[in-house]
């Protein structure tokens, strides 16, 4: 069983790398762009994922657990941040009756 | 008894206090008898050290209340000292006060700033004292300032009026300049001798060998240059008529008897000095007399009274320079004297005539107040005589001294001289006619003028009294009496009696028969000058006009020689063009800038950081996400 | 043939993704995040890494997608408007994020990185067994640490979401 998979002398580990800045490129682009607080929030989470894609990666690549362990971990805590996320998203529209974000300026000064 | 001497000063410190701190919550009344009781008391307690001094065998008192500075190599404490010069300063400076201080009780009375007034009488006069009973040259310097002070504040004292101000602020200024050289002087001195004590100094410039010793020079040059803006030589003169503002008891007391004698009694204390460095006596002889002549002439063709009596002051002084120029201590100080006595009443006269008057000053609008004022016109009468030189008044006495002594030095000096008193007699009497005799031409009700009240009789009566036999403590030698004055004096002037005798050609003596000739010539001069007087204001009763004068000559000597013009033009107004330049270029535009440029920049920073805070969350993230960009630069740039 | 499945499931992840910020109805943005997490845990199978695959469709695909959809249809959100005003910021928000995306991805391609040789290997690290292990093991503080992290969320959560005086239901 300790055989190294083909994976991992077919693919360099920098196409993983690529890929991952990708996924976390676009999810940038989604922060700055939309104006709708879900879906900036589910931007954000397309963030921390290409962040878990990086971590496994190189937890495979390098034979290394805690890397995966960390993932865990992220997860453990995306899981939590989304339940205060959403909860905050849900006041903000009792609020002002709307999920734009560009509506949000009392801070403007 | 030592102590004693510390409370000369003290009286009249205390009388200052109490006056100026209870300005308005004393009583007229009270504040009077304390500003004269302070006088009195330093007058008493002067006349009993005095008595102590002749009683102990004239040995010289000196008292050190601390040490003040104290440098490496040299101290200076602030400490008093009394020898014969100091107590002939003394009587005169706190009996003319005290008289001074009587007179003023009645002459301000209806004045509302009657105990500001007295307050600062007294505060001059403790400057005074401490100027002359100074241990050292810091402490004549202490009393120096303080007298320009006293000066600045009494002739503005009626401070309303802008012209006074200026008057007062023109004296002080010119009081400054010769208070740096002063300043300077005592700096040379420090330098070189390790020492400003009176005692100490005339040691150590007693082993001076050489004449005219290029250090030495400039440090009597610079004690000079104080004593000129004090005493109101060439060319620092022009305060001393303006500062006629003040009322009329403050030009008696000060620029009359005390404060403008202090330059003299600066060089005779410097005697030691001095004399070892003719060039700067010479220098001294020169400016005297053009001050004494410049004086002279000015005051024939002027028509305030307290001018004219401005202008004879300025005159007189520079005869007591002419003395202390050919080395004559002591007919230089008898002058001092005698000129106290017969100044002081002369002002206190003009005061008199002034006040009887109400406020008249122009002596056109006098004439015939003799049987108005028939006191006044009997001192002033006593007076004129002294200070027209007719023996056997005071005046006669020292003026002939001075005469004689110019005489053995320089000619050319005393025949100028002797001119001079003939005017001096000239232009007096003018005044005297003008205002006692012929017909009253000014536009006040007889009945309102009213002569001296005895508070302001008396102090007159006494001066009169001096000022006639004020001069028989200083008969020539001629007359074979003793030359009080003379004796009295010899101890202080020893360094220069020694510097005297090791150079007798720089110091000739005046024989016998010279000496006759002298007086009598100076008496004849001054019968001349009354004579011209008696005959063209009293027989032909001219009378000066009211219109701009015609006449070159009289314009050029009413108009002061144009002194204040020049002055004017070639130092106030460039110095007040660069103040303007400095005032906008400097201050407005710099300095200005400078401070509201932080208030300006902060507002301007803030408001462009301002348009930062937008409010949009885009907006945020859009820049976390640039520092993101940013840093990754930095990172991936630093390690190519 | 590995290869080509990586090529697949990569497009299809950057595709998704994309759908993702595109979309004009929310719906449709989440049910394309929900495909591009089934993409990722594919990637973990070829890495691997076989339980992180399971616990990610699970958590993510199963758990937090659900609670997104539920937000989402709770408040009744209509179809997002792109107003063009804002074209000027997109460009400049495309600019920078792609200059950041280059940048990287140009650095990365100069340097080679280094992975485990033969002997090290160990292909067994995916497997739960192992991953219990050293979670237990070395991550044990963490672990306890996370639960005091799930208590407090909730607590927020349920703070955050109680309904004040006054306040209208939708």
């Amino acid at each position: 069983m300790n055989q190294i998979p083909e994976i991992f002398r077919a693919i360099p580990v920098n196409n993983f790398v690529i890929l991952a800045v990708v996924l976390f490129s676009i999810g940038i682009l989604g922060v700055l762009t939309r104006k709708n607080a879900i879906i900036i929030f589910m931007s954000v989470e397309l963030m921390l994922n290409s962040v878990n894609l990086l971590f496994v990666t190189f937890s495979s690549y390098k034979s290394d657990p805690s890397g995966q362990v960390f993932v865990f971990f992220i997860m453990a805590i995306a899981a939590a941040e989304v339940a205060v996320g959403l909860a905050i998203i849900v006041m903000i529209y009792r609020r002002i009756r709307s999920t734009d974000v560009s509506l949000l300026n009392n801070l403007k000064g | 008894m030592e102590q004693l001497l510390s409370l000369i000063p003290l009286f009249p410190l205390i009388g200052f206090l109490i006056n100026g701190f209870g300005a308005r919550k004393i009583p007229k009344g009270l504040a009077g008898i304390v500003g004269v009781l302070a006088s009195g008391a330093s007058f008493l307690v002067a006349l009993f050290l005095l008595f102590q001094f002749l009683g102990a065998g004239q040995k010289a008192i000196s008292v050190t209340l601390w040490q003040w500075i104290s440098g490496a190599s040299w101290s200076v404490g602030f400490s008093f000292y009394a020898d014969q010069l100091t107590f002939c300063m003394l009587m005169v400076v706190t009996g003319v006060g005290f008289l001074i201080h009587v007179f003023s009780y009645g002459y301000m009375h209806e004045d509302e700033g009657f105990g500001k007034f007295f307050s600062f009488l007294n505060l001059f006069l403790f400057s005074m004292l401490v100027l002359v009973l100074g241990g050292n040259l810091l402490m004549t310097f202490i009393g120096w300032e303080g007298v320009g002070l006293c000066s600045f504040l009494l002739i503005g004292f009626w401070n309303k009026n802008d012209a006074f101000n200026d008057a007062a602020k023109k004296a002080f200024v010119m009081n400054r300049i010769g208070d740096l050289g002063f300043l300077i002087g005592i700096f040379l001195i420090l330098f070189r001798f390790n020492t400003l004590q009176y005692t100490e100094l005339v040691t150590a410039l007693g082993s001076v060998e050489v004449l005219n010793d290029t250090y030495l020079v400039w440090a009597g040059i610079c004690f000079f240059i104080g004593a000129m803006g004090k005493s109101a030589q060439l060319p620092l003169f022009t305060w001393l008529p303006d500062a006629m503002a003040g009322p009329t008891p403050v030009s008696a007391l000060i620029h009359a008897a005390t404060m403008v004698t202090s330059g003299i009694y600066l060089v005779i204390r410097m005697n030691a000095l001095y004399s070892t460095i003719p060039m700067v006596q010479e220098f001294i002889l020169w400016i005297g007399l053009a001050t004494a002549i410049i004086g002279a002439l000015v005051g024939t063709s002027q028509n305030d009274i307290k001018k004219i009596l401005a202008y004879s002051t300025v005159s007189q002084l520079g005869f007591m320079f002419v003395a202390l120029g050919v080395g004559a201590y002591t007919a230089a100080l008898f002058h001092v004297i005698t000129h106290a006595f017969f100044k002081a009443l002369l002002f206190l006269g003009a005061g008199s005539v002034i006040h009887g008057l109400h406020e008249e000053q122009d002596i056109r609008n006098m004439g015939g107040l003799k049987k108005f004022l028939p006191l006044t016109y009997g001192v002033f009468l006593v007076a004129n005589l002294a200070i027209a030189g007719i023996p056997p008044f005071s005046g006669f006495f020292s003026k002939d001294e001075i005469l004689a002594h110019t005489f053995a030095g320089n000619k050319i000096a005393y025949i100028l001289l002797t001119v001079t008193a003939g005017i001096t007699a000239f232009y007096m009497f003018r005044l005297f006619f003008l205002v006692f005799f012929n017909e009253y031409r000014g536009k006040l009700s007889t009945e309102k003028i009213h002569d001296a009240p005895p508070s302001m009789a008396i102090p007159l009566v006494i001066l009169a009294v001096l000022s006639l036999i004020g001069g028989f403590i200083g008969i020539p030698e001629v007359f074979h009496m003793p030359h009080y004055l003379n004796d009295f004096l010899q101890p202080v002037l020893a360094p220069s009696n020694a510097v005297a005798s090791l150079h007798p050609n720089l110091h000739p003596v005046i024989s016998h028969s010279e000496e006759w000739i002298v007086m009598g010539v100076s008496v004849v001069v001054s019968l001349i000058g009354i004579g011209v007087a008696w005959s063209m204001y009293f027989s032909r009763k001219l009378v000066p006009d009211f219109e701009p004068e015609t006449n070159p000559l009289v314009k050029l000597t009413n108009g002061k020689f144009f002194f204040d013009q020049i002055y004017n033009a070639v130092i106030v107004k460039p110095i007040t063009l660069i103040a303007n330049i400095f005032s906008v270029l400097v201050d407005l535009l710099m300095i200005n800038l400078l401070v509201e440029g932080f208030g300006i920049l902060s507002r301007f920073a803030g408001s462009t950081l301002k348009l930062t805070q937008a409010g949009r969350v885009s907006g945020y993230a859009f820049l976390m996400v640039c520092s993101i960009l940013l840093f990754a630069l930095i990172f991936i740039f630093k390690t190519f | 043939m590995v290869q080509n499945l990586f090529y697949f499931l990569s497009f299809l992840a950057v595709l998704s993704a994309l759908m993702v910020i595109l979309s004009k109805n929310p719906i449709h943005s989440v049910l394309y995040l929900i495909l591009t997490f089934f993409t990722l845990s594919g990637h973990y199978v070829l890495l691997n890494a076989q339980f992180l695959a399971i616990v990610n469709v699970i958590v993510y695909a199963g758990a937090i997608m659900v609670l997104f959809l539920f937000t989402i249809m709770f408040l009744n959100l209509k179809d997002d408007t792109f107003t063009g005003s804002r074209i000027l910021y997109h460009l400049g928000a495309g600019l920078v994020v792609f200059t950041l995306a280059g940048l990287i991805i140009l650095k990365i391609s100069k340097e080679t990185i280094i992975i485990a040789d033969d002997a090290h290997f160990d292909s067994q690290i995916g497997m739960v067994e192992n991953l219990g292990q050293v979670l237990f093991n070395r991550f044990l503080v963490p672990f306890e640490l996370v639960s005091i992290l799930f208590l407090s969320a909730m607590v927020g959560a349920v703070m955050l979401g109680r309904r004040e005086k006054g306040e209208k239901n939708f």
